[in-house]
């Protein structure tokens, strides 16, 4: 079995961000990607990123990614493993991988988790008719391989994923007539909302589809206005002619892998779903086992840069790796993870970490 | 409410504003209506005319003694939430945002939208600016009749009919 230092699941900001750290205080790391590119999320966002400058803001999220790739790609103690799953983690950190149809099994001394999360589903009549996609099936069509999904969308979900997204496909010509979100409010950035709203985009709050409609592909979403309850209200139906549904009503932790290897993991709707219980130096509940990024609970690409760079500084630290000034850097980052973690968007997270028992 | 449909208030539009006045210089016109994490707005100004402070949830504030409507900004803010706003000979002469192909042309008229995307009027295009430099978002000027300062926020977006 081949034995590996610093075994990092997920090459996302979280991922990447760890291993730039731990291979600067002069560890081994080894990276497994299930993707055949690396990135994460980032290799879909054409967009400008929010945060502060300081953390790449106003850059767009792909090239963020250059960014973070390029300062380690040609390390000689990082050892990428792309098109590579992990299957399985067991006792002693012994990693199963499935890279194509080779099966092979890896050794590590300390292991991060950075698998980042999986798009949620919303249930109503017909939702497995072709032509219903998740937002992130949608960005990596049109972004990643410049295929539009359809021509007229009907977008579900008002978060910032829906909200960019609406943005992403009328910037490749699609029509987006109307968006509808279940809540009564908007929940994404303001900003992101009147950039859409004033190129025609139809906002509707407290509705949702009801049904898709079509037999082989959809031609159309039939949607309801929805009730305090967030029941459907009969008779409030419409029909909306589009040839897609695009789903973005939010992601879940990728958190099977740390469940599988005994780490304790609480459901916290706040944060997406079932999370690890992480102690401040972002290790599970396994001795040697660190998690960052959307698997810990749905946040940012800029808090997972954060939270990748804190948890490979504690791997680094464990492995015995001296860093400079390890007091002073530690404090700044958590410092930075709670600036962004401060503001009326994050109180979500912020409750969901009180529930968790830590402290944001 | 700007919560429920994305549109500002007309009251909250005026607030930020200066007095006319002001608008004889080019100024920019900052509409980030709720708190959220984010500076480059005020880190790209070359004139240090937008302050947000160390806790970067804080709403930006101007300084429109300072700014002097070059546009950095308008080109930097992801949520494209800045426009440049200028009142020359009953003219407005508006720099804004545009990040879709094909962009429009020198001369060209455009359909200018309001913040519901209604049609308002229509606008001269007087300059397209693109550079490396602001990466993917163009600066477009747009010249109208003054009667729009309040409420024009954008034009039209006409795609090719022969894009890829
Ligand atoms: C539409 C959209 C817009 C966004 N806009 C912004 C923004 O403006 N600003 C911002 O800060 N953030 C934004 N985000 C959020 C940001 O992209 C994510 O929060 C961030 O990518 C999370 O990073 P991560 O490293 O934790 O996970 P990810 O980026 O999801 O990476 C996880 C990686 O793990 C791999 N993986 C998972 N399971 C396995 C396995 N079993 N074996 C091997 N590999 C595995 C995956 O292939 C993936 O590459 C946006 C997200 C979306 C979807
Ligand atoms: S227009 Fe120019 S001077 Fe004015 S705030 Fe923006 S960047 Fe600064
Ligand atoms: S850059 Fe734009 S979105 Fe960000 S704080 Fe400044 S004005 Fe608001």
């Amino acid at each position: 079995m081949k034995q590996v230092e610093v075994l990092i699941i997920g090459a996302g900001p979280a991922g990447l961000s760890a291993a730039d750290i731990l291979l600067e205080a002069g560890a081994s790391v080894a990276i497994v990607d299930r993707s055949d590119r690396v990135g994460g999320q980032l290799t879909k966002q054409t967009h400008m990123f929010f945060g502060s400058q300081a953390h790449y803001a106003s850059k767009r999220g792909i090239d963020i990614l250059t960014i973070l790739f390029d300062k380690i790609k040609h390390h000689p103690n990082l050892h990428m493993f792309t098109n590579t799953t992990v299957a399985g983690l067991y006792p002693d950190k012994v990693v199963a991988c499935v890279q194509e149809s080779r099966y092979f099994t890896l050794q590590a001394k300390a292991i991060i988790v950075a698998t980042g999360a999986s798009e949620k589903s919303l249930p109503f009549e017909n939702n497995d008719l072709p032509g219903v996609y998740a937002a992130g099936a949608v960005q990596t069509l049109m972004n990643v391989y410049g295929v539009k999904p359809g021509d007229k969308v009907l977008m579900v979900g008002s978060g910032n994923i829906g909200l960019i997204v609406t943005y992403q496909l009328m910037q490749a010509g699609v029509i987006v007539p109307m968006l509808v979100e279940a809540a009564e409010t908007i929940s994404g950035y303001l900003v992101h909302a009147s950039k859409i709203k004033r190129l025609g985009v139809d906002l509707r709050m407290r509705t949702s589809v009801k049904r898709a409609l079509g037999t082989k592909h959809v031609e159309g979403a039939q949607i309801w206005q929805l009730d305090e309850q967030w029941q459907g209200i009969p008779g409030t139906e419409e029909t909306i002619p589009v040839d897609t549904i695009c789903l973005a009503v939010g992601l879940s932790p990728l958190t099977e892998l740390l469940q599988q290897i005994g780490a304790e993991v609480t459901y916290i709707n706040e944060l997406g779903g079932h999370v690890p219980r992480l102690n401040d130096r972002f290790e599970t509940t396994v001795d040697g086992v660190f998690a960052c990024g959307d698997v810990a609970g749905i946040e940012e690409a800029s808090s997972a840069m954060i939270a990748g760079t804190i948890a490979g500084l504690e791997a680094a630290l464990k492995r015995g790796y001296k860093i400079e000034n390890v007091a002073e850097r530690r404090a700044s980052l958590h410092a930075s993870l709670a600036t962004l973690r401060s503001g009326p968007h994050a109180a979500k997270i912020r409750k969901g970490h009180e529930k968790l028992g830590v402290k944001s | 409410m700007i919560e429920k449909t994305g549109v500002p208030s007309k009251e909250a539009v005026l607030e930020q504003f200066p007095e006319r006045i002001v608008l004889v210089k080019p100024k920019a016109i900052i509409e980030c209506y709720k708190e959220i994490p984010c500076n480059p707005c005020s880190t790209s100004c070359p004139f240090d005319a937008i302050h947000v402070p160390e806790d970067i949830n804080v709403r930006p504030t101007i300084d429109f003694d300072a700014c002097t409507g070059c546009g950095i900004c308008v080109y930097h803010c992801p949520g494209l939430a800045i426009t440049v706003m200028q009142v020359k000979d009953q003219k407005v002469m508006m720099k804004i945002p545009y990040e879709f192909t094909p962009l429009p042309k020198v001369g060209e008229q455009r359909n200018v939208l309001d913040r519901s995307g209604a049609v308002l009027t229509q606008g001269t295009i007087t300059k397209v600016q693109t550079s490396p430099k602001q990466e993917k978002t163009a600066l477009i000027h747009v010249e109208m009749d003054a009667a729009h300062l309040h409420d024009a926020i954008t034009i039209e977006v006409t795609h090719g009919s022969h894009e890829s």
